[in-house]
């Protein structure tokens, strides 16, 4: 069981916010910290690492954290944490990295083989692909077992193939060891795979807290499916106007009214919705 | 004949040890704190560059002589003169090379990524096991370049070493010193095999260092 209750006051990009967070944590838990960059996901992460101070409380398993300012050292918190990228030690191999932390081989050899890099064991950091780092990265943060494993956007750097299999690993690592996870991620695709439990942060504070799939599949209206995107052009066409949306690496024409139009300003942020009507999958050709 | 020789080498290799056991948690604490008081220990660190020699060692006479505070308890208590003697010596040059060990030591520090310092941290490792066994061996061109510097440039001081030391053969007469007095009785033969010794050595240190600095970027990438 984790009880956080905290406050600090950050200087963000739109001047100074407070981060507000009250929060309870069963063991076991996967949760995903998402929202916009500068809401606080990381600082809170880092929070909790003990790698920035903060008032208030963290209690974790009936031992406290922090309280009344006295701030247990990262270094005594059972605490495993994977950076975004650049954290392994470039003068160890692999297996050195992972025994740094404890010297237990049975363990170390084990998290390698379970994602796969019993071979690359005595290659040094340099010589790895950014999935392999990552990898070696989250096979190092399990070497203390440790309550609570922090994942501060881990895969963002890797590519889509590459992500997927991490992921897996990842949630392999997790319901073996039976950690208590919290990751930041900005990829809806990847929190609803891993996460059983999604916070949203806001300006520094938790503006929704609910079961991944109820957060996720948040339907405003009665869309069945709704893209956001940006509307690079609005093109009149005889007598209708065509408006050019560009969602995510796709570009797309809509038909709107001359009356829908008149709502619209091109550079938009504009959610594309549909209602009733029978979608296929189709895989995409190889 | 060449006793000169290895009275700068021990003065330079006590002098290294020395420096790096004190440079060790000052380049660290200065590559890490973002304190007000940073810039004020870099530049008092920084003097000795910027200063003649001759202002550095007249500072360090008068603090050590027996008229001063220090020198006279040292007369005193142990009957030891901190003047004009190898101890002088020793006490000058740490003054006089220490931004040589420690501006290399603190802009390896700075290079290297938070994330794996961190990283270190969270493995529950200790600021000095951080130090010792991630930031050091990470940092191993400007740890060379550190101590081959620092070593090479107490073996080349001359001014403060003839003011602190003056020249008594066997005790602080070094080899730059030696040279200075074969020039003024015209031993030039002497002058002359002493520098090209000196010469030589220099340049086949600072090879080492920069072939050593090489070498080690094409293998880790660092």
């Amino acid at each position: 069981m984790i009880h956080i209750n905290i406050n600090k006051a950050l200087h963000g990009v739109n001047g100074g916010m407070s981060l507000d967070i009250d929060l309870d944590i069963k063991q076991g838990e996967f949760i995903a910290l998402t929202g916009a960059s500068g809401s606080g996901k990381t600082t809170l992460l880092r929070i909790l690492a003990g790698l920035e101070e903060a008032e208030g409380e963290i209690e974790v398993n009936n031992l406290f954290w922090l309280k009344n300012r006295k701030s247990l050292k990262p270094q005594k918190r059972s605490i495993g944490f994977m950076h975004q990228e650049n954290s392994l030690f470039l003068n160890m191999s692999i297996l050195q990295n992972l025994l740094f932390v404890q010297k237990d081989l049975d363990l170390a050899l084990r998290l390698l083989s379970l994602t796969g890099l019993t071979e690359l064991k005595d290659k040094y950091p340099k010589t790895l692909s950014g999935g392999q780092k990552q990898r070696v990265s989250l096979c190092r943060s399990m070497m203390r077992k440790p309550d609570i494993l922090l994942l501060d956007e881990p895969l963002s750097a890797l590519d889509a193939k590459m992500r997927t299999q991490l992921q897996l690993e990842i949630l392999a690592l997790h319901k073996e060891f039976n950690t208590t996870t919290i990751m930041v991620s900005h990829d809806p695709s990847e929190i609803y795979k891993l996460s059983t439990r999604t916070l949203v942060l806001e300006n520094g504070r938790i503006i929704k807290d609910g079961k991944t799939k109820e957060v996720l599949l948040k339907s405003q209206g009665s869309q069945k499916f709704s893209f956001e995107g940006e509307l690079l052009e609005l093109k009149e066409v005889d007598v209708v106007i065509i408006a050019i949306v560009a969602i995510g690496q796709q570009i797309v024409e809509i038909v709107v009214s001359k009356k829908e139009a008149e709502n619209l300003k091109v550079g938009q942020r504009v959610i594309l919705g549909t209602k009733a009507f029978a979608p296929t999958i189709l895989r995409p050709s190889q | 004949m060449f006793e000169p020789f290895y009275i700068s080498f021990k003065l330079a290799s006590i002098t290294v040890l020395i420096l790096f056991i004190i440079s060790l948690p000052l380049s660290w604490y200065l590559s890490q704190t973002q304190s007000k008081m940073k810039p004020f220990l870099e530049a008092l660190t920084a003097l000795p560059i910027v200063l003649p020699p001759s202002v550095l060692g007249f500072y360090i006479l008068v603090a050590l002589s027996q008229n001063s505070p220090l020198g006279s308890f040292f007369k005193e208590t142990f009957d030891i003169s901190l003047v004009f003697n190898f101890t002088s010596l020793v006490i000058a040059s740490c003054f006089y090379s220490l931004p040589f060990m420690v501006q290399p030591l603190q802009s390896g520090f700075e290079s290297l990524n938070k994330n794996m310092l961190e990283a270190s941290y969270l493995a529950g490792k200790s600021k000095w096991q951080t130090i010792v066994f991630v930031a050091l061996p990470n940092i191993k061109p400007a740890l060379i370049t550190a101590i081959i510097i620092t070593f090479a440039h107490t073996v080349g001081e001359f001014g403060v070493v003839l003011m602190v030391g003056g020249s008594i053969p066997g005790e602080t007469k070094v080899a730059s010193v030696a040279i200075y007095e074969m020039v003024e009785i015209m031993d030039y033969k002497g002058a002359h095999i002493y520098s090209a010794i000196m010469l030589g050595m220099s340049f086949i240190v600072l090879l080492s260092v920069y072939t050593f600095n090489a070498k080690h970027k094409r293998k880790f990438g660092l």
